[in-house]
């Protein structure tokens, strides 16, 4: 029954859509991080995904994280000679995080995540009134 | 009333009751095979609404996968194409040997198709997150008919057997 399927769809592009969640909270929490445990700045980090076939079905087509990539936006200089962390000239090196960015990616994620626990509860309802065929 | 004639009448009336036994006996059987039919045509469509529905669960998982290209089926022509590989047999198992368990009507895999872009975006996804809720939410309402279809059969089913006796 195909309609298994969906369970296993619906929650890899949960467990996706939290990864990519996850991601997002460490780029906001670590915006300002001037030196991270290697004493380099923070770079912002951003999940890659991959479709990927669930089960032994061809139409079932999950998600899957493949990598988690530095982003290669400049980083951001600033300058600030009072900082320990300035250079010989005053500049300061600041995490790429783009902070605009990272909110539209977090209501993004979101709302995909809500939008599979939706699909993942239609498919419950579904299967539970197939279970009470004849009964009614 | 004569004798005679009294036992014509029931003699007339036994012979009735023998013929209408019989003709009930068949209808019986009629009733059962055609349940058989109209139901192996819902299951059909239950199975196909229940592979559209994973279809659509892909595309709703994949909405920011890069380069993932939106399919849905065409469920007329697949519920057409299972329905005639059902009555021409096509599909069925091929029995080479005398024990072999001859097998039809199976739901075979319907042809996908990809979606028409609604919206291009510069990461090659097509998913159009509102076209494929419609699409979900118009499946399962389908999906349900079908079942209630289903539940409908069985329900005269039950009626024609309990007699409507009490």
């Amino acid at each position: 029954m195909s309609m298994f399927d969906v369970f296993g769809i619906a929650s890899s592009a949960m467990h996706a859509q939290s990864k990519r969640l996850n991601t997002t909270a460490s780029n906001l929490a670590n915006a300002e991080s001037v030196a991270g445990p290697d004493g380099k700045p923070y770079h912002a980090k951003q999940v890659v995904f991959q479709a990927q076939q669930v089960g032994s079905s061809p139409y079932a087509t999950g998600v899957q994280v493949t990598q988690v990539v530095e982003s290669a936006a400049p980083m951001r200089i600033v300058y600030d000679p009072k900082n320990p962390a300035a250079d010989e000239k005053g500049y300061v090196t600041m995490p790429n995080v783009d902070v605009v960015e990272e909110m539209t990616n977090m209501i993004s994620a979101s709302r995909a995540y809500q939008t599979n626990v939706e699909m993942m509860n239609t498919a419950k309802a579904l299967l539970q009134k197939t279970l009470t065929i004849g009964q009614g | 009333m004569s004798k005679k004639q009294k036992q014509s009448r029931q003699q007339l009336s036994s012979s009735a009751a023998v013929a209408k036994s019989q003709a009930g006996k068949n209808d019986g059987e009629e009733i059962m095979s055609r349940l058989d039919d109209l139901m192996g045509f819902h299951k059909t469509a239950i199975d196909l609404r229940s592979q559209r529905q994973s279809v659509l669960a892909s595309n709703i998982a994949n909405a920011d996968t890069p380069n993932y290209k939106a399919r849905d089926m065409n469920f007329g022509e697949a519920l057409r194409g299972a329905v005639q590989g059902r009555a021409g047999q096509p599909l069925a198992l091929a029995t080479s040997a005398p024990r072999h368990i001859a097998m039809s009507g199976m739901v075979t895999s319907a042809n996908l198709q990809y979606r028409p872009e609604m919206q291009s975006s510069v990461d090659g996804n097509t998913v159009d997150m509102d076209t494929e809720r419609a699409a979900m939410a118009e499946n399962s309402l389908q999906y349900e008919a079908s079942l209630s279809f289903i539940n409908g059969l069985l329900k005269s089913m039950q009626t024609a057997v309990s007699g409507q006796n009490g």
